[in-house]
């Protein structure tokens, strides 16, 4: 699978993405200038996390004016996959890709840490390796994550299973104890209607790799592959 | 994508004629009279005014060194791994298989103290360039910071202003915030410090340095503008702080990660085309500094038209160019012909990139503005002959000190093995020890490192808070090394028990470079460089340097009787604020040290706390029951917290003992037997106990020898020092690992127990099962790790 990593100026996931498309799944994979248009070879287009143009007047708000996210645009209208992480998930509910919004966190402080989240649907081809309400711990690292939108659109996303990823306790519960950020109904990661273009909060990429000790997040990226 | 450029205002040549300072005048820069005199003398005329600033800056404390240089002198500097020492940007060692790594520690402490959000973010920007005008790209920062009381409002401030600024900074950089210290002790009230420490792996292939050379080549200004941000910031850092140093607030820089991190991509791109030939980036004093240290260095001059330099407003004069502290710039020296595909580059990255000046043959530093020379100074003048002043030594130790060495434990309050006699009655030692664990400064940090992204770059091995070390693993990205080739990490600590420092300047120097070295010991590492971040009040009073000397010549002595040489670090002195009576309130004396270790093999590391019930838990280092002066209650936490004393005698580090210990504490780990290491520091062994416990969620069955004569019960469980290094292990191997230990550290170890189940608790009994400490795992891990959070709610 052609997998393709936007940078933008600010991007600093964007190696770790790569590390481990290139190095633990063993995919081409290539580096997608923010300036370029023509994506038409890549299979998987991921936006990954940082502080793209620097978060200058919200976070994400001027990566969605870039030439790579018209492209992408066009990508995702041709049903091919967009994997937002962290900024990238931002950066796609700015450009409407993805419904709501994410804002500071709920305690105002940038948080890292590993938090536990369940795996809401696992027939999605981002997913199909894990589970059905599998409770997985991945890392997070933000400052505004706190998943908002109006109520309606918060229904809709219920009613057309379009959450993915659920913050919860150990057991499975989404629980307000459980919740780092203030995210309603616990919200770490959605998709679009059609499935094809996810964004999340926590980093899958730094699960992945079996000598930083945890890799619950390398069974996102081998579903994709097996589903490919 | 370059922004504009605002234009420039004329100027008359009067402006820059040379002329009689008065001593305000004089002074305002910094100076002192005599030291006006040398300047005069240096140049064989008066200075313009402009001159006048770029030898204030440049003849600070922070940019010369000129009370320290004597005193630095001693540090060893060279070994086996150090390609580069002190002198550089930064230092850098090999790590071998072509790996390299450059580090270094800066100091932040006054700006951190007018506007901590800023004084902090910028102190992390500083010491990143420092390490990517090497030519290799930041993989890690630590940091070191002291505050006062939490219980004071201001001191929550500025708590939280510094951590907020570090995070914003280090987290929008990309560049994981990996570990570090923080203490709390009234005597840093007025003056926090922050020190910021970097680490690097090179990316080029040869170490960028910052002499300037090649007669005609061009001066290329990168990165940012230039504004009126940060005019002075090195004279400011380089004087006491008073209560009207809130005035000086424009003297704190503004950082911009976002440009940073651009920065660094475009600045290794930059070196890797090898059309740079030396680099240098400006931090204190600026277009100053870096003009006058390449010239110095390369023995040429620079000719430099601040007409050419991007600026971000207009009006500017050259007094205000040439000490300005903008962030995110740096200068080069480019081969002739080359300048436009440098150029190219930065361009791409949104950034200022403009050829402003050349290297010249006359060794001098000449400043264009407006068609006019406006500053004309020989290059050496400004950075390399400076003033030096040696400072006589006290005879004897101070007062102070002498009145604090006369304390013996004899002096506290009874106690027996059910508790210490207090004046409100009788307090368990279990009590005492949850009492400790929520003393700030042992209490978990948890709260300031989860503000910082500690994983970004996907080579964080331990975490914070889970070892006595940082461990990160070295995987170049360009060219790239898989993730399954990279085997090799570097570990990385920052520290300083100011309190011993204070107490006995030698002796607390020399425990500050053992337990560095003893905490890369304990994931593992061995313990290869230091870079060191002076931080003292003013070196101009007998007390101060005393501290100064003494803390000097004991972290030469440890640094070379432990073979981990001085490759480079920061002076930061005049930490003292004056009081609304005028009466200086000096800091503690803080010689914070940065060490790194290599790490062979990442597999082979561990962690501080205990992993699996059933492991055996040993004591490597001094037996609880020796009396000796290597272990005391001397300028414990536990004197310190629980009986409001600073006083004592702090404990003296034998060399031969400690190199034994933490050889084995490392061989140990690479042979799989130790599962958990951990330094007793800080309250001593119950309390390194305690935190093996609650890191490894598990709890502990311990027991210890009756306390021998003229020993105290408190000073079994609290006493500091000794070398001590708490390891569990399979007890399957306890035969052979008693018998290693045997032969390597006979009557240097001793077993203690057997790691538990969470919900046996943590306990600590006497041989003849006089129980001491009794405590539910939820009891101290609470009291641990939310002390901090309970601390702040106040607000």
């Amino acid at each position: 699978m052609n997998f393709g990593i936007v940078v933008f100026p600010g991007s600093n996931c964007d190696r770790d993405m790569q590390m481990v498309a290139r190095d633990l799944l063993g995919q081409p994979t290539r580096m997608v200038w923010h300036e370029e248009t023509d994506i038409s070879d890549l299979d998987t287009i991921i936006i990954p996390g940082g502080f793209s143009y620097g978060d200058y007047l919200r976070c994400g708000a001027i990566a969605q004016f870039s030439p790579v996210m018209r492209a992408t645009l066009e990508h995702a209208a041709a049903g091919k996959r967009v994997l937002g992480i962290c900024n990238g998930f931002q950066v796609l509910t700015e450009m409407g890709l993805l419904p709501g919004a994410l804002m500071r966190n709920r305690d105002l402080h940038f948080i890292c840490d590993r938090v536990t989240v369940k795996v809401e649907r696992t027939d999605l081809p981002w997913t199909s390796a894990y589970q059905s309400q599998q409770v997985i711990t991945l890392p997070i690292a933000h400052g505004e994550g706190c998943f908002y939108a109006d109520e309606a659109t918060i229904q809709d996303l219920e009613k057309n299973r379009q959450v993915v990823l659920r913050y919860c306790d150990a057991t499975g519960n989404p629980t307000l104890l459980a919740n780092p950020n203030g995210s309603l109904h616990n919200i770490a990661g959605i998709c679009n209607r059609q499935g094809n273009v996810v964004g999340m909060m926590p980093h899958p990429e730094r699960a992945s790799d079996p000598a930083l000790g945890c890799t619950d997040g390398l069974l996102l990226f081998q579903s994709l592959l097996s589903a490919a | 994508m370059t922004p504009e450029a605002v234009t420039q205002s004329t100027v008359t040549p009067e402006a820059f004629a040379p002329k009689a300072f008065t001593p305000d005048e004089i002074a305002a820069e910094g100076l002192k009279p005599q030291e006006y005199e040398d300047i005069v003398q240096r140049l064989g005329r008066h200075p313009n005014r402009a001159e006048l600033g770029m030898f204030g800056v440049m003849w600070s404390e922070h940019c010369c060194y000129k009370n320290s240089r004597p005193l630095l002198k001693q540090f060893p500097t060279e070994g086996k791994h150090v390609l580069v020492g002190p002198g550089e940007n930064a230092g850098v060692v090999d790590l071998g298989d072509g790996l390299q790594l450059a580090f270094k520690i800066e100091s932040h402490n006054h700006p951190s103290a007018i506007e901590p959000f800023q004084g902090a973010a910028t102190g992390v920007g500083g010491i990143l360039r420092d390490i990517f005008t090497m030519g290799a790209r930041p993989i890690a920062i630590l940091n070191s910071l002291r505050f006062g009381s939490l219980d004071d409002a201001k001191t929550r401030r500025l708590f939280n202003g510094v951590v907020a600024g570090i995070s914003h900074y280090g987290n929008c950089v990309g560049v994981p915030t990996v570990g570090g210290e923080v203490y709390f002790d009234p005597a840093y009230s007025g003056n926090p410090l922050v020190n910021a420490m970097a680490l690097g792996l090179m990316e080029t292939k040869e170490i960028v340095k910052s002499g300037a050379s090649g007669l005609g080549n061009p001066i290329l200004y990168v990165g940012s503008t230039t504004g009126r941000d940060g005019m002075g910031g090195a004279s400011f850092a380089s004087a006491e702080l008073t209560d009207d140093s809130e005035a000086d607030r424009p003297a704190v820089q503004v950082g911009d990660p976002f440009l940073e991190k651009s920065l660094i991509e475009a600045c290794l791109e930059a070196f890797k085309t090898g059309a740079v030939v030396a680099a240098q980036d400006m931090g204190a004093a600026g277009l100053t500094c870096s003009t006058a240290e390449m010239a110095a260095k390369g023995g040429v001059g620079i000719d430099l038209d601040l007409d050419l330099i991007p600026v971000r407003e207009s009006g500017m004069v050259p007094y205000e160019y040439l000490l300005s502290e903008s962030q995110e710039r740096m200068l080069f020296v480019a081969q002739k012909g080359r300048e436009a595909e440098l150029i190219e580059i930065f361009h791409r990255w949104g950034l200022q990139a403009v050829v402003a000046g050349s290297v010249i043959a006359e060794p001098i530093v000449r400043i264009r503005f407006g068609g006019e020379i406006a500053a004309e100074i020989p290059a050496l003048a400004l950075s390399d002959n400076t003033p030096i002043y040696e400072h006589a030594l006290l005879a004897e130790p101070p007062a102070y000190a002498q009145e604090a060495w006369a304390w013996s434990s004899d002096r506290l309050p009874s106690c027996s093995a059910t508790g210490l006699t207090r004046s409100q009655g009788k307090t368990s030692w279990t009590q005492i020890c949850l009492e400790l664990l929520a003393s700030p400064s042992i209490a978990s940090k948890r709260w300031v490192y989860r503000q910082y992204d500690h994983q970004v770059q996907n080579n964080t091995v331990l975490l914070p808070g889970g070892a006595d070390a940082a461990v990160v693993r070295l995987r170049p990205v360009d060219p790239p090394v898989s993730a399954q080739q990279a085997t090799r990490g570097v570990a990385a600590t920052v520290d300083c028990n100011a309190r011993y420092v204070y107490l006995n300047p030698y002796e607390g120097a020399k425990a500050t470079v053992a337990e560095a070295a003893r905490n890369l010991s304990c994931v593992g590492a061995d313990p290869i460089a230091v870079t060191d971040n002076l931080n003292f009040g003013s070196p101009e009073k007998p007390i101060g340097y005393w501290q100064l000397a003494e803390a000097c010549r004991g972290l030469a002595e440890a640094c070379r009787a432990l073979e981990t040489p001085v490759t480079g670090g920061n002076v930061s002195l005049y930490n003292e604020t004056l009081d609304s009576e005028g009466t200086p309130q000096p800091i503690y004396p803080t010689p914070v040290v940065g060490m790194v270790g290599l790490i062979q093999d990442i597999v082979q590391i561990c962690g501080q706390g205990f992993q699996q019930e059933g492991d055996r838990i040993y004591l490597l280092g001094t037996p609880l029951d020796a009396l000796t002066p290597s272990v005391t209650l001397g300028g414990s936490e536990y004197l310190a917290f629980i009986h409001h004393t600073t006083a004592g005698q702090p404990p003296q580090v034998n060399f031969d003992q400690e190199k034994a210990v933490q050889a084995v504490c490392r061989h140990s780990i690479r042979q799989g037997w130790v599962r958990s290491a951990h330094d007793c520091a800080e309250g001593g062994l119950a309390i390194a106990l305690a935190e093996s416990c609650i890191t490894g969620r598990k709890g502990a069955q311990v027991t210890v020898p009756l306390p021998t004569s003229g020993q105290r019960w408190d000073e079994l469980l609290f006493a500091e020092g000794g070398a001590r290094i708490i390891v569990s292990i399979r007890a399957d191997q306890q035969k052979d690992f008693e018998r290693y230990l045997q032969e390597e550290l006979a009557g240097f170890w001793q077993f203690l127990g057997v790691v538990g189940p969470a919900n046996k608790g943590f306990l600590i009994s006497t041989r003849d099962n006089l129980t001491l400490i009794n405590a539910r795992m939820e009891e101290i891990s609470s009291a641990w790790l939310n002390a901090i959070e309970k601390s702040l709610e106040a607000d």
